[in-house]
C-alpha cells in the first residue's frame, strides 16, 4: 500500500488542478449560491468532468469503468476541495455507481452503470434519516406488498436529492432499528407516486434534500442485492465516499491554510507583519502538523480501497480514520483561518466564510467525528 | 542496471542469513545496544548480529572502505536500507559517534583525523556523548561559555557541559567550546574531540523524575585538549554543530521509521482497564472515547513517517515534513500516556514494590520520562519556531531567534 500518487495519478492531479482552477474557481461557487440554484452544482461543469472520464475512474472495465482506482479519484476530490467545486461526482458515481456496481444485478447494472457514467441520469442515495449519520439506525419501513414492496418512511440530508433522477433507498425489511441485518435497497425513480422531494437550504448552498415515501409502491426487481443483506456493500460504497470526502475535506484545509499563511505575511499590525508574532506563529506551525497527519490518513485511506489484501474490517478502519482526521485537521485550521484573519474572518466578502461552511457539512456528512471513533475502536478491537 | 540488481539479490541473501530471527521486528527500549568499549548484550542473537555487520563495515555501509566503512555507493546503500526495511532487521548498535559525528568528520576533519577517529568508530569500539548544552546555554545554544584556551600544542579546556546523556558511560565526547571570547556569539566557537578518561573530567549523573539517570553535569577542569582534536577550522564550531544537528534529525526520523523504541500499545492496555464499549459508567466511556482518539492520531503520525519514507524514496523533498516529526512525535507520547494514567487509575501511580505489577510500574515511569522528550533535542517551541519560519517561512518576530 503505497502513501504517494503513482505518476499517472499525479499527472491526473494536476490536471484536475488545472481544469477546475480555470472552470470552476471558488468564485463559481459563490456566484452558484447568489443564484439559488437548488441542484447546487453547474450542468455544463458537469459534463465536462463527464466527457473528462471521471465518472468512470471507479468501475471495472466489464462495466465501462476505467478501472482507475480510489486513489486517482482521491486527486480529483482533492482538486474539487481546494477549489470548492461542487458536482455529483460523490452523490451519483462513488455512492450510487458503487452500490449498483457491488449490489446490482446484471440487468440493473446493464441499465444504470452507462448511464450514470455518460450522465445521463443522476442516482442519490437516501439513507440518514436521524440528525446524525448512523446506517444501523435506519428505520423507513419495507413491507411486502403483491410481489413488490412498500415503502414508508422519511430520508433527511440527501445529497444531490434535488432533480436526482432516481434514488437508492435503504430501508429496514426486517429487525429493529440499530440491527445491521434486515437493511434492504431499493431502487425508486424520483417520479414514484408517493414520493416527495423537497429541498433542505443548508449552510454550504449545496444540493440537499429531505424525502417523504408515504406508501411507495415498487417492483421486485427495484431491490437491489439481497432482501436484509445490505449491511455489506453498503459499509463498501460508504467507506469508498468517505475516502473520497476525506480527500474533499483534505484540499479544503489546504487551501485554507496556504491562504491563512499568505495573510499573515502581508497583514501589518504594529508596524510588523502578523506573522512575526510567535503565538500566531506556533499556531500556525500546529495546523501545518495536523495537516500533514490527515494528508497520511487520507492517503491511506485511500489506497486501502484499492488495496485487495485488505479485508473489510481493514478498510473500513483505514476510511474511518482518514475521515476523522480529515475532519480534525479541517476543524482546526478552519478556525484558526476566520480568527487570523481578525475582522475580514468574519465577512462574506472573504472566501474563508464559505469554505468554514462547507466543511462544517463535509464534516458532518456520512459520519461525524464520534461516529469515526467508534467505528475505528470497533475494529480494532474486532482485530 | 544488472549491478544493482546482483547487489540486491546477495544483500538479500547475506541478511536472510546473518540477521537472527530474534533481530527481526520493533525493538523494545530495554534491548538496545549501545557500541563501545564497554558494550553489552543481553543475548547471543545480539553479539552475532552486532559482530556480523561490524565485520561487513555496515555499521556504516556507505563510508568509504579506507576509513572502515562498506564502500557502498548511495544506490546500493539505499537497497540495503530497503532490504534491511522488509525484512525489519534492528539496528544492530545505537551509536551517536556513527550517526552525528562521523559525516561531520567525513566532510570538515582533517587526513588524519579520518584516519584516526572513523576505524574505530566503525567497529563499534567507541561510546560517544555530546558536549552541547550548559547550564546557560540550552535552546539558546550559541551563548555558550566553556572555554578552550590555546597553549600551545594543545588546548586548556574549562567549564561545565550539563544534559549530557549516557556521559558517565561513554568513551569520548564531541563538545562546542569557546575560542574566541570577543567574536559574535556564532563566531567564536570550534567543535573538539576529547577522550572521556582525560585528568581534569568528572561526570556527575544527574537523578531525573523518572528516577532513572540517564544524563549528566560534565565538569572540566584544565582539561588539556591536544590541538589535533580540532574538528574543522578554529572559530568555525557553529557551521559543523548546524550539520551535525541535522544529521541527528535525520538519523532520528530513520531510527523512528525501523521502529518506535518504548512503544506502549494505548488501546490494549484500555482495553485491560476498562470495561467494553458497550458497558461502563459514562465517564468510562468518555474515557474510552478519548484513548480512541488519542490511538487514532498516533495511527496518523505512523501513517506519516510511512510517507516521508516513500516521499525520500521518490526523492521528493521532505524537509517540511521531517520538521514536524519530532515535535509531534514528543507531544503525542506525552498525551497518550496521560491518557493511560486516566485510564488505569491508581495502578498507574506506583513508583516501585510487589503492589503494582512490573507492566504498570514501567509504565508510570515511561509518563515521567515522557515529559524530556519535548525537551531534548530542540524543546517544542523551538520546534514550532522552526516550522513557522524555515518551511512556512513566516517573518522573524521581535523575540530573538
Ligand atoms: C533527556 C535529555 C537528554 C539530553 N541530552 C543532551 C545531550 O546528550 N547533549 C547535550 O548537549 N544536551 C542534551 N540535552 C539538553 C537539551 O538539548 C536542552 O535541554 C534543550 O536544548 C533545552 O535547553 P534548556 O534545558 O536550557 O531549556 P531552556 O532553553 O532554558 O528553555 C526553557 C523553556 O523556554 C522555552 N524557550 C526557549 N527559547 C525559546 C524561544 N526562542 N521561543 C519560545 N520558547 C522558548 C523552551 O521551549 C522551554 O520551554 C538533553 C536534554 C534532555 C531533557
Amino acid at each position: 500500500m503505497s502513501l504517494v500518487y503513482s505518476e499517472e495519478q499525479r499527472l491526473l492531479a494536476d490536471t484536475a488542478a488545472e481544469f477546475l482552477l480555470a472552470r470552476s474557481p471558488v468564485a463559481a461557487q459563490r456566484r452558484l449560491r447568489d443564484e439559488g440554484k437548488a441542484e447546487g452544482f453547474g450542468d455544463a461543469l458537469w459534463k465536462e468532468m463527464v466527457d473528462m472520464g471521471w465518472s468512470a475512474i471507479p468501475f471495472p472495465e466489464a462495466l465501462g469503468g476505467l478501472a482507475f482506482g480510489c486513489m486517482g479519484l482521491g486527486a480529483v476530490f482533492e482538486s474539487m476541495g481546494r477549489n470548492l467545486s461542487a458536482s455529483p461526482l460523490l452523490s451519483s458515481i462513488v455512492l450510487g455507481g458503487t452500490l449498483i456496481e457491488l449490489a446490482g444485478s446484471e440487468a440493473q447494472q446493464a441499465e444504470w452503470m452507462p448511464q450514470l457514467i455518460a450522465g445521463d441520469k443522476r442516482m442519490a442515495l437516501a439513507l440518514d434519516e436521524k440528525p446524525r449519520h448512523d446506517p444501523a439506525a435506519t428505520a423507513l419501513r419495507a413491507e411486502r406488498h403483491g410481489n413488490g414492496w412498500l415503502l414508508q418512511g422519511d430520508k433527511r440530508f440527501v445529497a444531490d436529492g434535488v432533480g436526482a433522477d432516481a434514488f437508492i433507498v435503504v430501508a429496514r425489511s426486517a429487525g429493529a432499528p440499530g440491527e445491521r441485518d434486515g437493511l434492504s435497497l431499493f431502487l425508486v425513480p424520483a417520479d414514484a407516486p408517493g414520493l416527495q422531494v423537497s429541498p433542505m437550504q443548508m449552510i454550504d448552498s449545496r444540493n440537499h434534500a429531505q424525502l417523504r415515501l408515504d406508501g411507495v409502491r415498487v417492483d421486485a426487481c427495484a431491490l437491489i442485492g439481497e432482501e436484509g443483506g445490505a449491511w455489506g456493500p453498503l459499509d463498501a460504497a460508504l467507506d469508498r465516499s468517505r475516502a473520497c470526502l476525506a480527500a474533499e475535506l483534505l484540499g479544503m484545509t489546504q487551501n485554507l491554510f496556504d491562504t491563512t499563511v499568505e495573510y499573515l505575511k502581508t497583514r501589518v499590525q504594529f508596524d510588523v507583519p502578523i506573522g512575526s508574532f510567535q503565538a500566531l506563529q506556533h499556531r500556525a506551525a500546529w495546523c501545518y502538523a495536523h495537516l500533514h497527519l490527515a494528508r497520511s490518513a487520507v492517503m491511506a485511506g485511500l489506497a486501502a480501497m484499492d488495496d485487495p489484501k485488505l479485508d473489510a474490517a481493514g478498510r473500513a478502519r483505514l476510511a474511518s480514520l482518514a475521515k476523522w482526521k480529515a475532519g480534525d485537521a479541517a476543524h482546526r485550521i478552519s478556525r484558526e483561518a476566520v480568527q487570523m484573519h481578525g475582522g475580514m474572518g468574519v465577512t462574506d466578502e472573504l472566501d474563508v466564510g464559505l469554505f468554514l461552511k462547507r466543511i462544517r457539512v463535509a464534516q458532518a456528512e456520512l459520519g461525524d467525528a464520534d461516529f469515526h471513533c467508534d467505528r475505528y475502536g470497533e475494529f480494532v478491537e474486532a482485530q | 542496471m544488472s549491478g544493482i540488481d546482483d547487489f540486491r539479490k546477495e544483500t538479500r541473501a547475506w541478511l536472510g542469513a546473518n540477521c537472527p530471527a530474534s533481530m527481526r521486528g520493533p525493538m523494545p527500549d530495554g534491548e538496545l545496544v549501545w557500541g563501545g568499549s564497554e558494550v553489552e548484550f543481553k543475548s547471543e542473537d545480539q553479539r552475532l548480529w552486532f559482530e556480523r555487520m561490524r565485520d561487513k563495515g555496515w555499521f556504516c555501509p556507505d563510508w568509504p572502505k579506507e576509513y572502515g566503512g562498506g564502500g557502498l555507493s548511495p544506490e546500493q546503500n539505499a537497497v540495503l536500507e530497503a532490504e534491511m526495511r522488509r525484512l525489519k532487521c534492528r539496528p544492530p548498535q545505537i551509536n551517536l559517534g556513527i550517526w552525528m559525528l562521523g559525516p561531520v568528520i567525513l566532510e570538515f576533519g582533517s587526513e588524519a583525523q579520518k584516519r584516526a577517529l572513523l576505524p574505530p568508530m566503525a567497529r563499534g569500539e567507541i561510546r560517544w556523548c555530546q558536549g552541547f548544552s550548559e547550564p546557560n546555554a540550552g535552546s539558546d545554544l550559541a551563548s555558550l561559555k566553556t572555554s578552550a584556551v590555546d597553549a600551545g600544542d594543545h588546548f586548556v579546556v574549562n567549564g561545565t557541559k550539563i544534559w549530557t546523556s549516557y556521559g558517565d558511560k561513554s568513551d569520548w565526547m564531541y563538545m562546542l567550546v569557546r575560542t574566541d571570547p570577543d567574536a559574535s556569539k556564532q563566531q567564536g566557537i570550534s567543535l573538539l574531540v576529547v577522550d572521556m578518561k582525560s585528568p581534569g573530567i568528572e561526570a556527575r549523573p544527574i537523578d531525573l523524575i523518572s528516577g532513572k539517570s540517564s544524563f549528566c553535569q560534565v565538569f572540566f577542569d584544565n582539561v588539556k585538549v591536544p590541538k589535533r582534536q580540532l574538528v574543522g577550522p578554529l572559530n568555525g564550531g557553529w557551521t559543523l554543530a548546524k550539520a551535525l544537528l541535522q544529521h541527528e534529525r535525520r538519523a532520528m526520523s530513520k531510527f523512528g521509521e525501523f521502529s518506535l523504541p518504548n512503544h506502549v500499545d494505548l488501546l490494549s492496555v484500555a482495553a485491560r482497564y476498562l470495561p467494553p464499549a458497550d458497558a461502563g459508567t459514562s465517564a468510562e466511556v468518555a474515557l474510552r472515547a478519548r484513548a480512541l482518539a488519542m490511538a487514532m492520531d498516533e495511527h496518523a503520525y505512523t501513517l506519516t513517517a510511512q510517507r516521508m519514507g516513500e516521499e525520500m524514496r521518490a526523492r521528493q523533498d521532505v524537509s517540511g515534513l521531517m520538521a514536524i516529526m519530532k515535535l509531534v512525535h514528543s507531544e503525542q507520547e506525552k498525551d497518550k500516556l496521560e491518557v493511560l494514567l486516566d485510564v488505569m487509575g491508581h495502578r498507574a501511580l506506583g513508583w516501585e514494590g510487589d503492589a503494582f505489577d512490573s507492566s504498570e510500574l514501567a509504565l508510570t515511569r515511561a509518563w515521567l520520562g515522557s515529559f524530556a522528550q519535548t525537551i531534548a533535542g530542540g524543546s517544542s517551541e523551538v520546534q514550532l519556531n522552526v516550522i513557522a519560519k524555515r518551511v512556512l517561512g513566516l517573518p522573524e518576530g521581535k523575540q530573538g531567534k
